[in-house]
């Protein structure tokens, strides 16, 4: 809570009132509107209705504020406005707009907030209302946090309806009779005497009525697009090699540049010898940017080769030189001069494990890259006192604040394309390579230049997902656990991440705890502390943030204890859940995988089961084991979304998110010597192949009592319900990750 | 040297050590086929030389002797190949970044043989890199675009839940 600082507490009384209303129109009606962003780019034949809608003499427009970067958003995003404004998906364009605060995403700090999402009360609910108001203060046009959805869900229906009203008005005024008489369909708006006039040509008389309010919203069953699966907007493009990702953007005479910074991270370059490369084919020039150097070619591949012959000095690193010193540090920090929250505390831990037999062990995961498929890259062109910025980013309103402190423009000079992403995962939420994009781009005013970083750029300079290690003490006691008591340290993702943004946090970092401390069991003692590792390595979110290391953690604990009292790891689990939307989502799964059910000698189960980001996701692996070697057979899921906007795309989602956490699972380290990442592509840091992955049955239920994201909560119960299988297959408890540094996978 | 891709003519003016990919991408500008690694590790840049599939990123344009097609070449948005009608079917693609690669090492199979088992299709997909998890869509679109193509007529069912 402390995180929300002064502004909040400022806030409170008028924000306390201000929850209904409309989106675009002053949602937050105790402070004065945004400028709506899109009026400065549109000639006068166009009406911006809200920032959510456009409607020209071309069509119907929708902004879809958030960065697609696999997750299907643009289609869902599209699909909640379509549906209000009675217009079908393919007869519209989906556009991600501009960066601007007006596009503030309010969900995404919820889950920083310490009440557990199965928490209702209305303390929590309150709390989670005031979080809305520093997302708008900090203009956090994030794409993040499985926040999309939740975010949007209430506004943009609301843009939509609004829009369709506002529709109906004008052509009540055009066709001269009363809007009782008019109904929108498909694009148009039909008059009980059989005209009709097109969206289109209501757009001149539109532009100039005030949309209402609060318009009312369609029930449910009156929704003839949400809730069904929808073809995906951009599925033709992405199959036919035509979608646009920043790094396919051509602009006129346009030049190619790279980049290498010090492989010690953050670390300065102390001096560099560019002569050789300044000789190489193609080049233009080489010059230092930040802490490493760039250059700049004619084409890719010549900026590629000439980058990587230039002779630099790197300063040493400001952290320990190699992995041992970084997992030290984090196992150090296991101690209460360190300890960072507890915000679970029930019974009494010290007292129940002061008897009885205790059941200990310690676990610990490596740091990871995202290693999205397309390597970072951003292109910049500075002229005429205006800059524009191509960049696949999840932060596009920080994109637009480094322009201008790098340039000195004004933020209105500067426009910043978010495009296509070919994966996020958390890394495109980091504004290094958009800042090296300006720089360069500085150099040589007048021309667009692309910067693209080598995949070992890209491996090696990544903010990685942290190392993170937990020690549990469990008790069994009645054919059941009656004690847990749960540790976990690791470096603050949000110290790092807001660090670089000039953010100051201030209080417990949630993410240490997340996806461990809010799980929906009732346990008799059940106390789950969080330390926090002092800063040193950069670090931050990674698909599903504290949930990628605290579902492995708390699910293989659970099982460990399960085993140890002969008990079953579903059975168990049902007794002590308290929270009926996930206690149906552990049945649903269970009657999938036909849990219990005789199984092929070597074969064994794994069930796990992490409610994250507000979705209790549970999942089951069953794998084959010859020797030590691990075959996937086949993955089971079942998740609870509340609503199910897109069921297809949901179960996508979780099928990739799935996949996501194996691939990691099994085979994800990054290591450090010499103060250097060692990995360097993907020989050395490998993903799951095609050949490895299991097919993935996945089960959506709609019981939750509101709509939740999915593109994250896949991930968490991925490593620990492998691992389980492991065990329930070879007897053999692998307490650190990736796998593969104790059995190998075919 | 002189290129043929998608069967038009190209004369480029670069060093013979240059990988095809960024000849294609940069001096061309057909940007289906993408970069990935550069070390042939990922299949993101993967297109056909005489309908053999290649990493463009390791494979110098000098050395090119025969007709390139890449993505654009297979298939567009309103003349779709086979398997293209089978990913968008299957609604296959998430970030889509290794979508091109994907497709045109699957079309190099299909060519080759129409009814793959599993073990060939693994073994020709093996090279390509998904990270956003998409293999059980692509093993369901390549089984049902070699349906597709053995029948010569091209059904396409209309709903296709899931990863099946
Ligand atoms: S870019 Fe060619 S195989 Fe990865
Ligand atoms: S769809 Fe994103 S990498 Fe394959």
């Amino acid at each position: 809570m402390s995180t929300l600082g002064k502004i909040t507490r400022r806030t409170f009384l008028v924000g306390s009132v201000a929850i209904a209303g409309g989106v675009a129109f002053g949602y937050w009606k105790y402070k004065q509107p945004i400028d709506n962003p899109l009026e400065a780019d549109l000639d006068d034949s166009a009406t911006a209705l809200t920032p959510y809608v456009i409607i020209d003499q071309q069509g119907v427009s929708i902004i879809a504020p958030r960065a697609e970067m696999g997750q299907g958003v643009h289609t869902t995003l599209a699909a909640l406005v379509a549906e209000e404004l009675e217009v079908s998906l393919d007869a519209i364009k989906v556009l991600h707009g501009p960066a601007s605060n007006a596009y503030f995403n309010a969900a995404v700090l919820e889950e920083g907030i310490p009440f557990a999402a199965t928490d209702v009360s209305r303390t929590a609910e309150m709390v989670r209302g005031f979080t809305k108001v520093p997302a708008k203060f900090l203009g956090l046009q994030i794409t993040g946090g499985s926040s999309s959805i939740p975010d949007a869900f209430y506004k943009m229906r609301t843009a939509g309806a609004a829009a369709r009203e506002v529709l109906l008005q004008a052509a009540s005024a055009q066709l001269n009779v009363p809007t009782s008489q008019l109904s929108a369909n498909d694009g148009t708006i039909l008059a009980s005497d059989g005209r009709s006039v097109a969206y289109t040509d209501l757009a001149v008389t539109a532009a100039n009525i005030e949309p209402p309010k609060e318009p009312v919203l369609k029930s449910r069953s009156q929704w003839k697009l949400l809730g069904k699966s929808m073809p995906r907007v951009d599925m033709v493009a992405k199959s036919t090699g035509t979608a646009e990702f920043s790094i396919d953007v051509e602009l006129p005479d346009m030049l190619y540049a790279s980049v290498r910074m010090n492989p010690r991270l953050g670390a300065p370059m102390t001096s560099f010898d560019a002569s050789k490369a300044e000789a190489m084919p193609g080049v233009k020039r080489i010059f230092q940017v930040n802490n490493g150097v760039a250059a700049v070619a004619t084409n890719t591949w010549y900026a590629f080769k000439a980058v990587n012959a230039v002779q630099c000095n790197w300063a040493n690193a400001s952290y320990s030189n190699d992995t041992n010193g970084l997992l030290a540090a984090v196992q150090d920090s296991l101690s209460p001069d360190h300890q960072d929250s507890q915000f679970r505390d029930d019974g009494d831990v010290e007292q129940a494990l002061q008897s009885g037999e205790i059941i200990e062990a310690e676990y610990q995961v490596p740091y990871l890259a995202h290693a999205a498929m397309e390597p970072l890259n951003a292109t910049a062109w500075l002229r005429d006192g205006k800059l524009d910025i191509w960049a696949g980013n999840q932060l596009p309103t920080q994109a637009l604040k480094e322009g201008a402190a790098i340039t000195g423009l004004d933020e209105e000079n500067i426009r910043v394309h978010t495009t296509l992403m070919g994966g996020g995962f958390g890394r495109r939420a980091e504004m290094d390579f958009v800042i090296q994009a300006i720089h360069i781009a500085k150099e040589f005013e007048g021309t667009p230049v692309k910067t693209t970083w080598t995949r070992e750029e890209d491996t090696s300079h990544d903010f990685y997902r942290p190392m993170a290690v937990a020690r549990f003490k469990a008790k069994l006691a009645n054919n059941t656990i009656d004690t847990c008591d749960l540790h976990l340290a690791a470096p603050s993702v949000a110290e790092s991440q807001m660090g670089r943004l000039g953010v100051p946090v201030a209080g417990p970092d949630i993410m240490i705890v997340q996806a461990a401390w809010d799980q929906p069991y009732s346990i008799q003692n059940y106390r789950v502390t969080g330390y926090r590792t002092p800063k040193a390595f950069p670090v931050s979110s990674w698909r599903s943030v504290g949930g990628s290391q605290n579902g492995f953690f708390h699910e293989s604990m659970m099982d460990e204890i399960a085993h140890a009292g002969g008990l079953d790891p579903l059975e168990m689990r049902l007794q002590l859940i308290n929270h009926d939307v996930s206690r149906k989502v552990l049945e649903s799964v269970a009657e999938q995988s036909n849990w219990g059910r005789a199984l092929p000698d070597g074969h064994g189960l794994g069930l796990a089961f992490v409610l994250s980001f507000g979705v209790p996701t549970a999942q089951v692996i069953e794998v084959a084991a010859v020797d030590d070697t691990i075959k996937l057979i086949e993955a089971w899921a079942a998740v609870d979304v509340g609503v199910a906007l897109d069921p297809r795309n949901v179960k996508a989602q979780v099928m990739g998110g799935m996949n996501f956490g194996l691939a990691a699972a099994m085979m994800g380290e990054i290591t450090v010597k010499d103060g250097e990442v060692q990995q360097r592509n993907f020989h050395n840091y490998p993903s799951m192949r095609f050949n490895q992955a299991p097919d993935i049955e996945v089960q959506v239920l709609e019981n939750g009592d509101q709509v939740r994201g999915i593109g994250e909560p896949g991930v968490p119960p991925a490593a620990p319900a492998l691992g389980n299988a492991i065990f329930a297959a070879t007897g053999k408890r692998i307490r650190e990750l990736p796998f593969s540094k104790h059995v190998r996978f075919s | 040297m002189k290129l043929v891709v998608n069967e038009q003519e190209y004369d480029v003016d670069v060093t013979p050590d240059m990988p095809l990919l960024w000849v294609l991408r940069d001096e061309l500008g057909i940007k289906g086929p993408k970069f990935g690694c550069g070390i042939a590790m990922c299949g993101a840049c993967t297109v056909h030389i005489d309908g053999r599939p290649v990493r463009a990123c390791s494979y110098p344009a000098s050395a090119v002797q025969g007709p390139v097609t890449t993505i654009e070449g297979l298939g567009q948005p309103d003349a779709l190949h086979t398997l293209q009608k089978a990913w968008i079917e299957h609604q296959v693609a998430q970030c889509g970044y290794c979508q091109s690669g994907q497709i045109m090492s699957a079309a190099a199979l299909l060519a080759a043989n129409n009814n793959p088992s599993d073990a060939e299709i693994d073994t020709a997909m093996s090279g390509n890199l998904c990270r956003c998890g998409t293999y059980p869509k692509i093993r369901a679109a390549v089984k049902s675009a070699a349906e597709a193509l053995r029948s010569e007529s091209v059904p396409v069912q209309n709903e296709s839940e899931g990863t099946a």
